[in-house]
C-alpha cells in the first residue's frame, strides 16, 4: 500500500504516503492506485473532520516516476492517465472538507502539485526540505495542476519564476513567497499546526472553488497583465533562443489557463503537459540530466570493488586562477587544504580571492561569517614544499609548460604520503608523458577542471597509461567528495572535453574563411544552443593559447612522425595572430572591447575574410555544421576509445563546454537527430565541407543496425 | 468583362457548445482558424504565396479573437509572408460577407485567390461582450429604438401569426433533419476535426444537437425573452408598431438558434488562377446582395435581401434549387417563406440549421455555403442560395451555381 490511512478519535483522517520497497515517494502507477483507493475510503466516511496528508519518508512525495514518463510515448495514454490523476486531486480538494499537506520533507514537482491541491500548506523549518516546480529544468512542465493552481493561488505575474525557471525554495523562502501557509519547527508541530487548522476551518475550499474568484493581479485582459504578457515571450526567448519548448508550454498554459475556468484550464495544462512529455527535448534531458548523470554520479566509469576513499589533506600546487578555485571547492568540501606557490605571498593572493568570493556569498546571506571563517582556517597558503607534508592527495595546476610540471611533481612526491595520488590539472599536456616525471606513475592522474571552478561542475579525470585503478577509484571520489561530475577518459591529445569543444571553434573559423558573414556565424552557435558563439568563445580562450596548443601539438606530432592535418580555420587563427588582435585579455580580438561599453565584432572582419559575392549559406547549413563536427569529434573519441560511457559524453559535453542542454549532449544529438539521418547529413556537409565532416564507420554501422546511444 | 468567382472549397470545423462546458471552450479561436487554414493547404497543396486576401468575419473581434485574426492567423498557420488578411464584422452576416467580399475582389480583376470564412468562439466572448453604440449608447439606444433581436423575433411571429406550435414544429424539423444528415455523413466533405496539439480529438461533430427533441418537450420550454420584453423592450417596439396590441413570446432554446463555438473557411478564385494551381472549381458566385430593413424588428431582412440578389442574377426564387435560411429564429424562416411566396420546406435546410446545430456568428454564412454545396453536389442539382437576417436590421444573400 503506497498510504497508511488512520483516523483518530477526531475524525481527522491521516494519510501517510508510504510506498512499499522505495526509499521515496515517487508519483506512479502503485501511487495512483492507493491514492484513489484512499480517496474512496475518504468520501465514504461520514463524520470526517478534515485530513492531513504527509509522508512516512525523509522525502515528502519526490514528484512523478521519470522512468514511466520517459518511456511514455502515446500521447493518448499519457493524457488519459494524467486527467485520472487530476481527477483525484480535483477530488480531494472538492472534498468539502479541510485537507492540510502537512509537509514533512521535500516536496518536488507532483509532490507540491499534490500539495497545492490541498487546502492549507504547513512546512517543516528545515534548509533540507525544497519546495517548488523543477519540472522545466528536465524538459518538463508542472501537468499535475501545478500551473493552473499556482497562477490562481499568486497571480500570473507573481508565478512566472516558479513555472518557468523552476525555482525551488527552502521554507521559510517559499512561505515568504506564498507556496505555503505555515511554518512548524518539527513534526509534532506540524501535526499539530494541521489539526488546529481543521479545527479552525471546518468548511475548507480553495479560493478557485469560491464565488467571484478573482486570480490576483487580474487576468490577461487586464491591462496591467496585458502589457507583460506582450513582452514576456520576447524575454525568454532571448534566453532561450526558441529551444526550449517547456518554457513556452509552460507560459503557455499559464496564460490560456487564465482566460477560462479551472477545470478548462486544467485540462489546457494537461495537453501541453502531453505534448512535452511526449517530445524529443524531454527525453533527451530526462535522459542526460536524470539517467545518465545519476548513472555518472553513482560511479559507471569508476573501477568497481575499490573502496571509497576519502581525500583528508588536498596540496594545490599553483595559486592563480585554477589553484585557488580548486583550493576553494576542496575546502568548502571540508578537505584541508596546503596552497603553495612560488612564493608565500604569491599564496596569500590566492587565498584573499578565495576570502572574496566566500565575503560574497556571506553578504548574500548564504553563508554565516562562522562558517566562512571555517573554510579559510583550512587553508594553508604556503610557499614552501614542506608543507605539503602529509597530502594523500596532490592537484598541481602551474603554468602549461612540461618542464615546469616535471619540477613540481618532483617537488611534491617527495614530501607528501607515500600512497598518495598526484593529479595534473591540465587541459593539453597527455598524462602519460607527465606521469614520466613522477616516480610513482601508477599514482599519478590527470583532474581536469573547468574555470571557474566553483562554478564549473565538471572534472574530467584522465587515466595514463600506468595509472593504477586505485589511483582512478580515489580521483573518482575526491571529485564526488567536492560535489562535482566526475567523467573519465583514457589520455589522448586534447583528452575529451577539449578536443571537441576546439572542433567548434574551428569551425566556426573555417566558416568565417570561406567568407561568411561574422555575425551570423555567431548567432548560428547561439541559435543552434551553445552558451556563446565561436567568435565570443575564441576572445575568451584567446587566440594566443590556441596557437600555442596547435603549434605544440603539431611539434609533438611530428616528434612521432606524424603530421597534423590542415584545418580551413587556421589561416584565421594566423591572420589575428598575426595583426595582434589576441581575445578579451589583450583588449581586441574578434571583438572590440570599448571602455564602458558593450562588446561588439570587429567591423574589420568584414574586410579581412568577407567575399560579398561568396554564396552565403543558410542558418541551418552554418548551425548544422558548428553542431555536427563536435557531434563527429565525439564519436571518434569514442572510436578510438578515449571514452567509453555515453553518460560521460553526453554529461561531459554540457557541463564541460555548455553543448546545447535540450539536445542532451553530442551523442543524443545524434539519437535526436536519427542515426541513419545524421549519416546522411554528415556525408553532404562531407561532400561540400571536407573530410572531417565524414561519418565514422561507428555511425555507419550503427545506423545500418538501428542501434542508438544508449 | 469582369472575371467570374468560383469556391474552390469550403469547410468548417465542428460547432461545439458555447458554453464553459462545451468541447471547444478550451480551443482559441485561432486555432480554429488555423486548423482549417492547415487543412485547406493540405487538401490543395495550396502554394499560400498566390492567396490574394484573407477575409474573416468575426461579431466579437475582441481579446483571442481581436487584433485582426485573419492576418495573424495566416502567419500563425504559416502560410506566406506575403499574405495579407482582413477581419470584418457584418454582425451575423459576417462570414457570408466575407465571401461576397472575396467574390467581389476577384470579380473586380484586382485580385485572383481570396480565402474567406469567420470564427466565433461565443463561449468565450457572448455577443454584446465587445459593447457598442447600439447598445450600450443610451442616447443611440433611445433614438433608434433598440430592442434585442429576440423581441424582433416574437414581434415577427406575431404580426405574422406563427404561433408556438408552428414555431416548435420548425425547431424540431431542424433536429430531425441534422441528426439524419449526421447519421448520413452528410457534413463528412466540410467538417474538419477539431484536435490538440497531441493529435488528439477534442471535438469531432456538431454537439449542440439534440436529436431526440419532441414537440412535448420543445413545449415545456419557457420563453426567452418574456421577462426582458414585459420589462420594456416589448414597450419600445409596440411604440414602433402600434397596431400589435401585445407581443407574443413563443421564441424559446428549443426553436433559436444556440450559442456555440466554430469557424469556416471558404476557397474562392478566378478560373484561371485555379487552373494555374490545379484547384476544381465547384461553384460560381452568381450573385450578393445587401439591404437595410427597419431595424427595431430587425430581422426581416433575408426576403428583400434574396430578392435583391435573384434580381442581379436575374433569376426567380422558383430558379433556385435548395435554400439555405439561417435558422436564427424560427419566425424569420417561416416569414421568408411567406414572403417569398415559397409554399413548401423540400428545398429549404435540408440537413437541419442552426436551431440544431448552432450559429457562431461570424462564421455561420461561410458554414451554410459549405453546406449548401455539398448538398447540391449530393441531390446533383445546381443552384443555391443563403441568405441571413443581420443584427441592426440588415439582410444578406449570395447565390451559387454548381460548375
Amino acid at each position: 500500500m503506497a498510504f497508511r490511512y488512520e483516523k483518530d478519535q477526531d475524525d481527522i483522517v491521516t494519510l501517510t504516503m508510504d510506498m512499499e520497497g522505495r526509499s521515496v515517494n515517487v508519483i506512479n502507477d502503485a501511487f495512483g492506485k492507493g491514492f484513489q483507493q484512499a480517496l474512496a475510503t475518504l468520501q465514504k466516511e461520514e463524520d470526517l473532520k478534515g485530513v492531513i496528508l504527509t509522508s512516512a519518508k525523509k522525502v515528502f512525495l519526490a514528484g512523478a516516476d521519470l522512468e514511466q514518463i520517459y518511456e511514455q510515448t502515446d500521447p493518448k495514454v499519457l493524457f488519459e492517465s494524467t486527467e485520472a490523476m487530476k481527477a483525484g486531486l480535483r477530488q480531494l480538494e472538492k472534498l468539502g472538507k479541510p485537507v492540510v499537506a502537512a509537509i514533512n520533507g521535500t516536496a518536488l514537482g507532483g509532490g507540491y502539485e499534490l500539495a497545492l491541491a490541498c487546502h492549507h500548506r504547513i512546512a517543516i523549518d528545515s534548509d533540507r526540505i525544497k519546495i517548488g516546480l523543477p519540472e522545466v529544468s528536465l524538459g518538463l512542465i508542472p501537468g499535475g495542476g501545478g500551473i493552473t493552481r499556482m497562477v490562481r493561488m499568486l497571480g500570473l505575474q507573481a508565478s512566472f519564476p516558479y513555472l518557468t525557471e523552476g525555482k525551488q525554495l527552502k521554507p521559510k523562502a517559499a512561505k515568504k513567497a506564498g507556496l505555503i501557509d505555515d511554518l512548524a519547527e518539527d513534526k509534532a508541530q506540524l501535526i499539530e499546526k494541521a489539526r488546529a487548522w481543521i479545527h479552525a476551518n471546518p468548511k475548507a475550499h480553495n479560493p478557485w472553488d469560491g464565488e467571484k474568484f478573482r486570480i490576483p493581479g487580474g487576468d490577461p485582459r487586464r491591462p496591467a497583465i496585458a502589457q507583460m504578457l506582450a513582452i514576456a515571450p520576447a524575454i525568454m526567448k532571448k534566453k532561450t533562443f526558441g529551444n526550449y519548448p517547456a518554457a513556452q508550454a509552460i507560459m503557455n498554459a499559464a496564460v490560456e489557463g487564465a482566460y477560462v475556468d479551472f477545470d478548462t484550464a486544467s485540462r489546457i495544462e494537461s495537453r501541453y503537459f502531453v505534448q512535452v512529455a511526449t517530445g524529443q527535448t524531454s527525453k533527451n534531458m530526462i535522459n542526460t540530466f536524470w539517467f545518465q548523470l545519476n548513472k555518472v554520479n553513482a560511479g559507471e566509469s569508476r573501477p568497481k570493488d575499490i573502496p571509497r576513499q576519502e581525500t583528508k589533506k588536498v596540496g594545490v600546487l599553483g595559486a592563480g586562477m585554477m589553484g585557488h578555485g580548486i583550493a576553494y571547492v576542496s575546502a568548502f568540501a571540508g578537505i584541508e587544504v596546503v596552497l603553495k606557490d612560488v612564493s608565500r605571498e604569491r599564496a596569500e593572493e590566492g587565498k584573499a580571492k578565495i576570502e572574496k568570493l566566500l565575503n560574497k556569498r556571506v553578504s548574500r546571506g548564504r553563508m554565516t561569517e562562522e562558517k566562512r571563517d571555517s573554510i579559510l582556517q583550512r587553508i594553508t597558503p604556503t610557499g614552501d614544499a614542506k608543507d605539503l607534508q602529509g597530502c594523500d592527495l596532490i592537484v598541481e595546476a602551474v603554468f602549461e609548460n612540461r618542464e615546469l610540471k616535471a619540477k613540481v611533481t618532483k617537488e611534491a612526491e617527495a614530501e607528501m604520503l607515500g600512497d598518495g595520488v598526484f593529479a595534473s590539472n591540465t587541459s593539453t599536456l597527455p598524462i602519460s608523458g607527465l606521469a614520466e616525471a613522477s616516480v610513482r606513475p601508477e599514482k599519478f592522474v590527470g583532474l581536469h577542471f573547468f574555470s571557474p571552478v566553483e562554478k564549473m561542475k565538471l572534472v574530467e579525470i584522465i587515466t595514463g597509461e600506468k595509472t593504477s585503478p586505485e589511483t582512478l577509484a580515489k580521483a573518482f571520489d575526491y571529485v564526488l567528495q567536492i560535489k562535482k561530475v566526475p567523467i573519465v577518459v583514457n589520455d589522448s591529445r586534447g583528452f575529451y572535453t577539449s578536443r571537441v569543444f576546439s572542433t567548434y571553434v574551428f569551425e566556426g573559423m573555417a566558416l568565417l574563411a570561406e567568407g561568411q558573414l561574422p555575425r551570423a556565424i555567431e548567432a548560428a552557435g547561439l541559435q543552434a544552443g551553445m552558451p556563446v558563439g565561436p567568435f565570443a568563445v575564441s576572445d575568451e580562450v584567446s587566440m594566443s593559447l590556441m596557437a600555442h596548443i596547435r603549434k605544440q601539438t603539431r611539434e609533438d606530432l611530428e616528434a612521432v612522425g606524424e603530421t597534423l592535418p590542415h584545418h580551413p580555420g587556421e589561416v584565421v587563427l594566423e591572420k589575428m595572430v598575426t595583426i595582434d588582435r589576441l581575445g578579451k585579455a589583450h583588449g581586441a580580438g574578434f571583438y572590440e572591447y570599448p571602455k564602458g561599453e558593450a562588446k561588439h565584432l570587429w567591423p574589420e572582419l568584414h574586410e579581412l575574410f568577407v567575399d560579398e559575392d561568396a554564396p552565403k549559406a543558410s542558418q541551418q547549413d552554418l548551425m548544422d555544421r558548428l553542431m555536427f563536427i563536435q557531434c563527429l569529434e565525439t564519436v571518434r573519441c569514442i572510436e578510438e576509445g578515449v571514452f567509453t560511457s555515453v553518460a560521460d559524453g553526453n554529461v561531459g559535453s554540457i557541463f564541460g563546454w555548455g553543448f546545447a542542454p535540450f539536445k542532451g549532449g553530442t551523442l543524443q544529438f545524434i539519437n535526436d537527430y536519427g542515426v541513419a539521418a545524421f549519416v546522411e547529413r554528415a556525408q553532404q556537409l562531407a561532400e561540400a565541407h571536407g573530410e572531417r565532416f565524414v561519418p565514422p564507420q561507428m555511425l555507419i554501422d550503427m545506423a545500418a543496425e538501428g542501434r542508438t546511444f544508449v | 468583362m469582369a472575371q467570374e468567382a468560383y469556391v474552390f472549397d469550403a469547410i468548417r470545423t465542428p460547432r461545439g457548445r458555447g458554453k464553459k462546458n462545451g468541447s471547444l471552450h478550451e480551443v482559441k479561436p485561432i486555432d480554429l482558424v488555423v486548423t482549417l487554414m492547415r487543412e485547406m493547404q493540405q487538401r490543395h497543396e495550396l502554394d499560400t504565396s498566390q492567396v490574394d486576401d484573407v477575409v474573416l468575419g468575426c461579431v466579437t473581434p475582441i481579446g483571442e479573437q481581436g487584433a485582426d485574426i485573419a492576418k495573424i492567423s495566416a502567419q500563425y498557420a504559416d502560410w506566406d509572408i506575403d499574405v495579407p488578411g482582413v477581419q470584418l464584422n457584418r454582425f451575423c452576416a459576417s462570414g457570408l460577407e466575407s465571401v461576397n467580399v472575396a467574390a467581389m475582389k476577384v470579380r473586380s480583376g484586382w485580385e485572383h485567390l481570396v480565402v474567406a470564412g469567420g470564427v466565433e468562439s461565443m463561449s468565450r466572448y457572448p455577443l454584446g461582450a465587445d459593447g457598442g453604440a447600439m447598445v450600450l449608447d443610451p442616447a443611440v439606444n433611445a433614438g433608434t429604438n433598440f430592442v434585442p433581436q429576440g423581441i424582433g423575433a416574437d414581434l415577427i411571429a406575431t404580426l405574422e401569426g406563427f404561433f408556438r406550435e408552428d414555431v416548435d414544429a420548425f425547431g424540431l424539423r431542424s433536429q430531425k433533419l441534422a441528426a439524419e444528415a449526421w447519421k448520413e455523413e452528410r457534413f463528412k466533405r466540410s467538417v474538419v476535426p477539431v484536435l490538440d496539439q497531441n493529435g488528439l480529438c477534442i471535438l469531432d461533430h456538431d454537439e449542440y444537437m439534440r436529436p431526440s427533441s419532441t414537440m412535448e418537450g420543445l413545449g415545456r420550454l419557457n420563453p426567452s425573452f418574456a421577462m426582458m420584453g414585459e420589462m420594456g423592450f416589448d414597450a419600445v417596439a409596440l411604440q414602433k408598431y402600434p397596431e400589435v396590441e401585445r407581443i407574443n413570446h413563443v421564441h424559446t432554446a428549443g426553436n433559436s438558434s444556440g450559442i456555440v463555438d466554430g469557424a469556416s473557411l471558404v476557397l474562392i478564385g478566378s478560373k484561371e488562377k485555379g487552373a494555374a494551381l490545379g484547384l476544381t472549381p465547384r461553384a460560381r458566385i452568381r450573385a450578393a446582395a445587401l439591404v437595410g430593413t427597419e431595424p427595431t424588428i430587425m430581422l426581416t431582412g433575408p426576403a428583400p435581401a434574396t430578392k435583391k440578389a435573384l434580381k442581379v442574377a436575374g433569376m426567380d426564387i422558383n430558379d433556385i434549387d435548395l435554400m439555405e435560411v439561417n435558422e436564427a429564429f424560427a419566425s424569420v424562416v417561416l416569414r421568408f417563406l411567406r414572403e417569398m411566396g415559397v409554399d413548401d420546406m423540400d428545398r429549404l435546410n435540408v440537413n437541419g440549421g442552426s436551431i440544431a446545430m448552432g450559429h457562431p456568428l461570424g462564421a455561420t454564412g461561410s458554414i451554410l455555403l459549405a453546406t449548401l454545396l455539398d448538398e447540391l453536389e449530393r441531390q446533383d442539382k445546381t443552384t443555391g442560395l443563403i441568405t441571413l437576417c443581420v443584427g441592426g436590421g440588415m439582410g444578406i444573400a449570395t447565390i451559387i451555381e454548381r460548375v
